[in-house]
């Protein structure tokens, strides 16, 4: 943080900055009101950022400390017991693994997507306008709603879909099979389902940083002889490495919390095999009303995000 | 491979081998981009295909990408639908309020965060990115609560003003780096000439970062558009409902109106394809911007 040399003004000013800086004299109200001015632009951003985050996030750690919240006029300072019970929620350690899971492949598969991708789009065997049209293409999953997504990737998948007629015709499955509701099919799906809904966000970046690339680096790589692949890992890949760290950890932020895209196609099911910490925690709150023990997990939730945060912070900082 | 072996072999034969290799490689190139596409466009083009269907074709053994029976039936019917012509009247009403507010709000912050130095600004910064991580559940509560309590439960200024929590931090960056690319001088010297630095921003700033606004606009709009969680909890009325949440209300009413649910499809994501065609540039460009470097 860069402290200012300036100490902090306490004379009541008009918010509206002084008069430009000409005369000696009108020096001291310029700068009076250049200190006081951008106080002033952030003052809407201010107040939107505390009623609809300080707020909102205090109350949900405070209710996450008491019991029967929001239905219950009266409702008890209860200490941890709702994190106990959350913590020791059979269902919630299961939410977590399937989150984890979730997470890990999407993540993973996504950054392989997304680079391969790039790198295609990014041939020099390519003219301009072939890339300009598969580009358009490949990026197009990342445009549809996710809402949408969730019911196109249901008709796809359905036990007469298409997927599965053209599954059975190369003989891969012997008959249809409903993806979203067998009990070990259905977290892949939903997985297979985000990667698609999901690789595009990489794809992307990393295609603007491929083309940030010196090409100096290939050349010098190309006359000491380096084959393709030591030019990816010793050209492409570090050079690429802040950029495939930061999209790495966004990415793993909000997989992590994806809610509607399981919400419409398993609801978390068949038996608890796609719950997801998102719609464990959704449930408790608003089919069981169990708002207090939501705010318990909903908080847990938020720490995790916060501590992924922090790195993301760090190595962004590290960047600049 | 094209440098396996350079000493031996003679000149005519090598380049012939480089040629080879540079066909291989073009070929092998055209069979990703082609497998790419049918990965990335084939479930689009089915989703299309199917709005075009009589429901009862929908699973036809064998699927046909073009249907005999070819009709916009279901686009009729999603548009004489007072329903679900509200469904989009809602969603384009909220998302393009939200986008303008955005813009207004995010503008006088990056002003702020691209042309002074003050007091807190680190901090306020870390601040702007960390929201980002804040998981939309752990909001919903509260909000839950609050929106009630506000008496915006079910309206739109409810859902207005919940979006404005996602879309605001991403187009405060955005704008910010935009400002950053413009020299300092441009406003200054209108400074100097006696105008107020809001007038510097408003009749300087603004109509040279129209690029960066409209990048910012489109990003907006988007987020809006496909918000999800808040407006299935944060309403409750048809007449309330945005696209999203309609055509997760076509499925299991009845029957599945499969042909209808994918013409709402295909409407519902006309409007952020159509911003991207137009708009890729910028699109692309800001996104990058925005996500990639903070």
């Amino acid at each position: 943080m860069s402290a200012p040399t300036i100490p902090a003004p306490t004379a009541p000013s008009p918010a509206r900055p002084g008069r430009p800086a000409g005369a000696a004299p009108g020096r001291r109200r310029t700068s009076l009101g250049r200190r006081l001015a951008p106080y002033g632009y952030l003052a809407p951003v201010a107040v939107l950022m505390l009623v609809l985050m300080i707020l909102p996030v205090a109350v949900v750690i405070r209710y996450s400390f008491f019991d029967n919240v929001i239905i219950s006029p009266t409702s008890v300072l209860v200490g941890l017991r709702n994190y106990v019970q959350i913590l020791t929620d059979p269902l919630f350690r299961t939410a977590t693994r399937n989150t984890a899971v979730f997470t890990g492949v999407s993540v993973l598969a996504h950054l392989v997507l997304g680079l391969g991708f790039a790198m295609l789009l990014n041939s020099p065997l390519l003219g301009r306008r072939t890339k300009t049209v598969f580009r358009t293409i490949f990026v197009m999953p990342w445009l549809l709603t996710v809402a949408i997504i969730a019911i196109l990737w249901r008709l796809l998948l359905d036990p007469n879909g298409v997927v599965n007629f053209g599954l059975q015709s190369v003989g891969l499955i012997d008959g249809p099979v409903a993806w979203f509701s067998e009990l070990n099919l259905a977290l892949p799906a939903v997985t297979v389902m985000n990667i698609w809904a999901g690789y595009p966000f990489f794809m992307v970046s990393l295609l603007a940083g491929l083309q940030g690339i010196s090409a100096d680096l290939y050349e010098a790589a190309a006359v000491d002889g380096a084959s393709w692949w030591r030019r990816f890992f010793h050209v492409t890949l570090p050079s690429l490495r802040p950029i495939i760290i930061s999209m790495a950890l966004l990415d793993v932020i909000w997989t992590s919390q994806q809610f509607p895209l399981i919400w419409m196609t398993t609801g978390g099911g068949p038996l608890e095999r796609t719950e997801m910490l998102s719609t464990y925690t959704y449930k408790l709150a608003f089919s069981e009303y169990q708002f207090a023990q939501a705010s318990a997990s909903a908080v847990i939730m938020l720490l995790v995000a916060l501590v992924l945060a922090v790195f993301y912070v760090r190595h962004q900082r590290a960047r600049d | 491979m094209t440098t396996s072996n350079p000493t031996v072999t003679h000149l005519p034969a090598r380049r012939n081998t480089v040629r080879t290799n540079r066909t291989l490689q073009k070929v092998g190139v055209w069979v990703s981009l082609l497998l790419g596409a049918a990965f990335a466009g084939l479930p689009i083009l089915w989703m299309v295909s199917s709005s075009f269907k009589d429901n009862s074709e929908i699973f036809a053994w064998p699927p046909k990408l073009i249907t005999e029976n070819f009709s916009f039936a279901a686009y009729t019917s999603v548009f004489t639908d007072p329903v679900k012509v509200r469904f989009f009247v809602n969603s384009y009403v909220i998302a393009i309020t939200v986008t303008v507010l955005t813009l207004v709000v995010a503008i006088l912050a990056a002003y702020a965060f691209s042309r002074f130095e003050f007091r807190g600004k680190a901090l306020v910064n870390v601040v702007i990115v960390g929201i980002q991580a804040v998981p939309p559940i752990t909001l919903l509560i509260p909000y839950f609560g609050l929106i009630v309590a506000l008496r915006l439960y079910n309206t739109y200024q409810g859902l207005v003003l919940t979006y404005m929590v996602f879309t605001l931090p991403y187009a405060i960056v955005m704008m910010t780096g935009y400002f950053n690319t413009l020299p300092r001088e441009l406003d200054e010297a209108a400074r100097v000439d006696g105008t107020s630095s809001f007038g510097a921003l408003w009749r300087i700033l603004v109509p040279i970062s129209m690029p960066g606004i409209v990048s910012v606009a489109v990003y907006t709009f988007m987020i809006a558009w496909n918000e999800y969680l808040f407006a299935l909890t944060l309403t409750r009325t048809d007449n309330m409902r945005t696209v999203p949440i309609g055509i997760q209300l076509l499925m299991g009413q009845h029957s599945y109106e499969w042909s209808e649910m994918m013409a709402m499809s295909v409407l519902g994501s006309i409007p952020v394809l159509v911003l991207f065609v137009f708009f890729q540039k910028f699109f692309i460009g800001g996104m990058t911007a925005g996500a990639v470097k903070n």
